[in-house]
């Protein structure tokens, strides 16, 4: 019988390989002009921040952690999206 | 307004059960990791911003199929390494918890094999990370997250062993969460190294 963490672990994970075959699909469409690739990109990078954040907090266990190393780590990958999408942008 | 007492144990309880996974020093690896790791991402995309023709050619000779079942291969391992944090030491039969980790370390032997066959395709066709700047960073990226891998194996290793023994210390326990965050880190670095190189165009 699984216990209760396992079973959210499980969810997750089919969460994240649901979200992998979504960004997979997106980077595989071919042909598109310069401008039409922006919004794919962007949404894999959204994807990507997503993913990071279900890692650490339900994998990590950083959930469960006092609040000053969780807000560390959400703050860091809060930071990293936007620094990565902005300078996609920009780019 | 005043509290009530019960509201009061109940905030008590909550902030008792908050707990580092790990120690607390690991957390400055895993963080500093992740914010080096962050730098790298924003020079390989400010070389992109320069060169946007000579990265999208070469980007379109990376085998992203590839690169996706790598991703699955690490989600499952570290699935696999959760339950196994979660069995060791609890379960009748500690064999379970050697079978789970076991498994997390194939996937990630895998995972070594395919990046392996992948690099072999490049200098066989002649790319090397010498090529361009795109392969610099390819090579780059994808050898320092190689490196970490098999890191974490190591680490994955100490952990058979662990799992084998019938009881577990507090501190045996600390370092197999903390081993564990670290497998944790290996998939979460390939979660944006994969997207960001193989994926955005």
């Amino acid at each position: 019988m699984p216990s209760r963490v396992q079973t959210r672990a499980t969810v997750i994970w089919l969460v994240l390989f649901g979200a992998t075959a979504i960004s997979w699909t997106l980077g595989a469409i071919d042909g598109l002009g310069v401008d039409q690739r922006i919004a794919p990109s962007v949404l894999i990078l959204v994807v990507a921040a997503f993913k990071v954040r279900l890692i650490g907090l339900y994998f990590m266990g950083l959930r469960e952690a006092p609040l000053v190393l969780r807000g560390t780590f959400e703050g860091l990958c809060l930071a990293t999206g936007l620094l990565i999408i902005g300078m996609y942008l920009l780019g | 307004m005043t509290l009530t007492p019960s509201k009061v144990d109940i905030d008590a309880d909550s902030a008792s059960r908050r707990h580092i996974p790990g120690e607390a020093g690991l957390w400055f690896v895993i963080l500093g990791d992740m914010a080096m790791f962050a730098a790298m991402f924003a020079f390989y995309l400010q070389g992109r911003a320069q060169q946007p023709e000579l990265f999208a050619q070469s980007q379109d000779t990376l085998n992203r199929d590839l690169g996706a079942v790598n991703t699955v291969l690490l989600l499952t391992s570290s699935l696999l390494v959760v339950f196994a944090t979660h069995t060791v030491g609890r379960a009748a039969n500690p064999r379970i918890a050697t079978r789970l980790i076991v498994g997390a370390m194939a996937c990630g032997l895998a995972f070594v094999l395919i990046k392996v066959f992948e690099y072999y395709e490049k200098v066989a066709a002649g790319i090397t990370p010498n090529t361009n700047e795109f392969y610099m960073y390819y090579f780059g990226l994808t050898g320092l997250h190689l490196a970490h891998l098999i890191v974490g194996l190591y680490f994955l290793g100490i952990l058979r062993t662990l799992t084998r023994k019938p009881v577990v210390t507090t501190t045996q326990h600390a370092f197999f969460e903390g081993a564990a965050c670290f497998w944790h880190l290996v998939d979460l670095l390939w979660i944006v190294i994969f997207p960001l190189v193989f994926l955005v165009r």
